[in-house]
């Protein structure tokens, strides 16, 4: 089942989220990208309905852009942050989405910041978050584990504690997970944490 | 609206005429029901109750994969309603354009029966229909397949005519990616309504072979291997262990009817015939349909038993 955890380093930020797409007792797809990113410096993972974990993410970059375009100035972390959560709070007694989110970004001026948003728009910012039932999980693992200004090295190697904790000790452990990162240089995929792959297909 | 509580009683009133004494005494009381815009109230819970029961199981099998010469797609012909057979001839797999396919297993595998055996007009169902739902008023239907009827005879519709139009707008042919975006766009808005739908899209474009997976929840996943379908899973077990990429088209098509075929073996609502559909960079074909029992006794015929021990006659003492 889902599992989407994260956490703030020296000057960058880590979110972490399985790559199972699952239908009752169906896994359709081991390998689904759950990390959005946002613009060139934000990351945003979701778990909840995959639905509207894609509808409202897309729509949520979408508008980051739009932003973007009209005003010639990328908006802040904390203003995206801000930003989704009132999406989701004005959707949420009309048609909720049910959508967790972990934001993660970099600004010049504050640093790396990772944001904690769940799907009735509780908006904190944390230096440690986790969603899903993997969170049991991660969320003691990281207590024990995290400290301030931890490294890159350092914080990988708190992430795949969590996983291998997650894998041996959820019954319903979903087998791949994606790492991405995002720094001064920017948001991407740091790497996939497989145990289970898919055959591989040469795209075309 | 009261309370209709004739059949609680033990001898129907026709028969037996009462007396005016005895009949305001045992008639069972009468009262209205709460009004009350809530649905689940609306219907006692009902048809909140039958949505939550047909959801999961969208009573049919259907699958698709990528290899190495296109798509196949195979699905079998069954469509029940509950434990009864209502039809062993339906057409699960769509023609959209000569270039893609669409696979139905929920609601939408109903449409299609409603459709060729009934003879419903289609141009005039959707427009009368998507009113409906616009209204609100689709929860006045008694049967939720009744809704998927008429939401899958809309999606079908729109998205054909879509992926014409955007032809037409651009001089090409519309993505895969593309067709099922608006497939998962249509339906997303749909959702919460009710709606069982479990599809997939599949074809070539200009970017090669392409297949998604889109549910009625809003679902939509990219993929090289799907199965849809209560029998899915049965399905998922064959594919899986005979799957390779650089399968032959011929090897493929096996692939596929195979699993269809032990799908239906176990799967009680998947059954009749077994079709293969084949997308390549020239489009589609169909490749074959198989009845599955035949199938079965092609894959294992009757050998004759050896008899191990036989009846004798008991002689008289």
């Amino acid at each position: 089942m889902e599992c989407v955890f994260g956490l703030v380093g020296n000057g960058f930020a880590i979110v972490v989220a399985d790559s199972s797409a699952v239908h009752s007792i169906l896994v359709h797809k081991s390998n689904e990208d759950k990390i959005m990113v946002l613009d060139s410096h934000k990351l945003i993972a979701a778990s909840g309905e995959p639905g509207d974990r894609v509808q409202f993410t897309e729509y949520i970059q979408k508008n980051v852009a739009l932003y973007q375009f009209r005003n010639g100035i990328p908006l802040t972390t904390a203003a995206a942050a801000n930003f989704t959560r009132g999406e989701l709070a004005t959707a949420l007694r009309k048609n909720p989405y049910s959508v967790n989110i972990l934001l993660a970004g970099y600004d010049k001026e504050t640093g790396p910041a990772l944001y904690y948003i769940d799907y009735i728009a509780t908006l904190h910012k944390l230096e440690k978050g986790a969603f899903g039932y993997g969170s049991y999980f991660s969320l003691s693992m990281m207590d024990r584990h995290y400290h301030s200004g931890m490294s890159v090295e350092e914080a990988i190697d708190l992430v795949d504690k969590c996983i291998m904790e997650i894998r041996s000790r959820l019954v319903v452990a979903p087998p791949n997970f994606v790492i991405k990162i995002v720094d001064k240089d920017g948001a991407r995929e740091y790497a996939w944490r497989e145990s289970v792959k898919d055959t591989p297909v040469p795209s075309a | 609206m009261k309370l209709d509580t004739t059949g609680l009683e033990s001898f129907p009133s026709l028969l037996a005429p009462q007396s005016d004494v005895v009949g305001e005494l045992s008639a069972a009381p009468s009262f209205d029901l709460p009004n009350s815009n809530d649905v689940s109230i609306q219907f006692d819970g009902f048809l909140k109750e039958a949505i939550q029961m047909v959801k999961p199981a969208k009573g049919t099998t259907t699958l698709a994969f990528i290899f190495k010469e296109g798509v196949m797609v195979a699905a079998d012909s069954r469509a029940s309603m509950g434990g009864y057979i209502s039809s062993q001839s339906v057409k699960k797999i769509i023609e959209i354009n000569p270039y893609m396919l669409g696979t139905m297993a929920g609601g939408a595998a109903d449409c299609q029966f409603w459709h060729r055996n009934l003879g419903i007009k289609t141009s005039l169902l959707p427009s009368f229909c998507s009113s409906l739902l616009h209204l609100g008023i689709p929860w006045l239907f008694p049967y939720n397949f009744v809704i998927d009827i008429v939401a899958a005879a809309i999606v079908e519709k729109e998205q054909k005519k879509w992926c014409r139009l955007h032809e037409l707008a651009n001089k090409r042919r519309i993505s895969v990616t593309g067709a099922s975006k608006l497939l998962a766009n249509i339906l997303y808005s749909y959702r919460g309504m009710g709606l069982s739908v479990g599809t997939m899209i599949a074809g070539w474009d200009e970017t090669g072979p392409g297949l998604y997976y889109v549910d009625s929840e809003g679902g939509r996943l990219k993929g090289t291997r799907f199965s849809v379908g209560s029998g899915s899973p049965y399905a998922y077990g064959v594919l899986d262990s005979g799957y390779r990429y650089d399968l032959s088209i011929e090897e493929a098509a096996e692939l596929a009817r195979r699993a269809i075929y032990h799908a239906t073996f176990r799967d009680g609502a998947s059954g009749g015939v077994a079709s293969v559909y084949y997308v390549g960079p020239n489009g589609w074909k169909k490749l074959s349909g198989d009845d599955v029992g035949e199938l079965h006794y092609h894959y294992y015929p009757v050998t004759p038993s050896t008899v191990e021990q036989e009846m004798v006659e008991a002689t008289g003492a």
